[in-house]
């Protein structure tokens, strides 16, 4: 570019990307949950971890869910320019151009996969390659346009950051760490069909086949109770597995019990109720969720760090 | 004689090389930390020349 070309209003400038604008294709919000569960596996496993060597881990692992969401908002840049919700993302938004963002993302991945070998062991890398593939190929570029269960399969993708952290740190797969794949793949559906139920317009627009639009409201309030119960089953299950204790046990009988009720209430509600308080239940659900996961995470790692003292588990 | 005040392209590119050199950075100093703590393990072994070559 010549520095005449400089000489023109800003309004007429290319929306070159700022620094910022890369690190909004890594979906930072996703990447915390991603960070957090993952280091909960990675400390929870009872193996010792050189700090620098878990720092590493955690870091690749992080840039490996980033890069997943680049590729995914590379792919999904018309439905992002379509829904209110992510029109201001740096594609949609014009900031970053599609190319850009692929080069990043397949970059990125690739080199995120190469270091969690080298820094850890190639079961740990290799989890993390089949996540990245099974989030942007099976998830986003397949089924998330075309069935209405693209939630529950794709929430896959979102369960094994623990799992890579645990084999991280073990370079084994073992029941604690297919537990906690599992609470987050069946915490995934009532979670994000509680809030499809409430932001009700915009996968509408964008012509993404959730349940709210296959297969109406009424059945997506009875697959959320339906997911809740089995979540709550597992969830308290959980607590008699190597990860598990009395403070899990009594996180998760607090936090199932609060979930339970939501969801039958969810269940209970019609349409004319729910748009007369503007889905307060909903977005009550929606809003415990998070709350849910962070409170049953939170709890491994303090059973993890009790066990440290003598303390944690049932032993 | 005073300076122009930077262009908001330049002001713009100027964040972008500089968080990638921070980035760029972090990342010497994290394979830096990572060799140290490799090679400080007590089951590390430098490989013999011998076996390499065979």
């Amino acid at each position: 570019m010549s520095d005449a070309s400089l000489n023109t209003d800003n309004a007429a400038l290319p929306l070159e990307a700022g620094f910022g604008d890369f690190f909004a294709l890594l979906k930072p919000r996703v990447m915390t949950l991603v960070v957090f569960t993952a280091v909960v596996g990675l400390l929870a496993a009872p193996v010792a971890v050189h700090p620098v060597v878990a720092l590493a881990a955690i870091l690749f692992i992080a840039v490996g869910g980033g890069a997943a969401g680049a590729l995914n908002m590379w792919w999904e840049a018309d439905i992002d320019a379509a829904m209110k919700r992510t029109r201001k993302r740096p594609i949609p938004a014009g900031r970053v151009t599609r190319e850009e963002a692929f080069a990043f993302g397949i970059t990125l991945a690739a080199f995120s996969v190469v270091m969690l070998a080298l820094a850890t062991n190639f079961l740990a890398a290799g989890l993390l390659a089949f996540t990245i593939f099974f989030y942007v190929v099976i998830y986003t570029i397949g089924l998330k346009r075309w069935t209405p269960q693209n939630i529950v399969i794709g929430g896959a993708a979102g369960a094994f950051p623990p799992m890579i952290g645990w084999a991280a740190a073990t370079g084994t797969i073992s029941i604690e760490s297919v537990m906690m794949f599992a609470l987050i793949f069946m915490w995934t559906p009532p979670h994000f069909w509680a809030l499809a139920l409430f932001m009700r317009g915009d996968y509408d627009t964008a012509g993404v086949p959730m349940l709210t639009v296959t297969h109406g409201r009424r059945a997506t309030r009875v697959h959320i109770l339906v997911y809740t119960v089995l979540l709550a089953a597992l969830a308290l299950g959980a607590a008699f597995t190597g990860i598990g204790g009395p403070v899990y046990l009594g996180v998760a009988v607090v936090f199932n019990a609060l979930f339970l009720r939501d969801a039958v209430a969810i269940w209970r509600r019609d349409e004319a109720q729910a748009e007369a308080d503007n889905y307060r239940v909903e977005k009550r659900a929606f809003r415990l969720s998070l709350w849910y996961l962070f409170a049953h995470f939170t709890a491994i790692l303090a059973e993890a760090v009790l066990s440290g003292f003598g303390l944690g588990g049932w032993a | 004689m005073s300076f122009r005040a930077p262009h908001e392209l330049h002001k713009r590119r100027f964040g972008r090389n500089l968080g990638l050199g921070l980035v760029l950075a972090a990342f010497v100093a994290l394979v830096f930390g990572l060799t140290v703590a490799k090679v400080s393990n007590t089951a590390f072994k430098v490989p013999s020349l011998s076996q390499g070559g065979n």
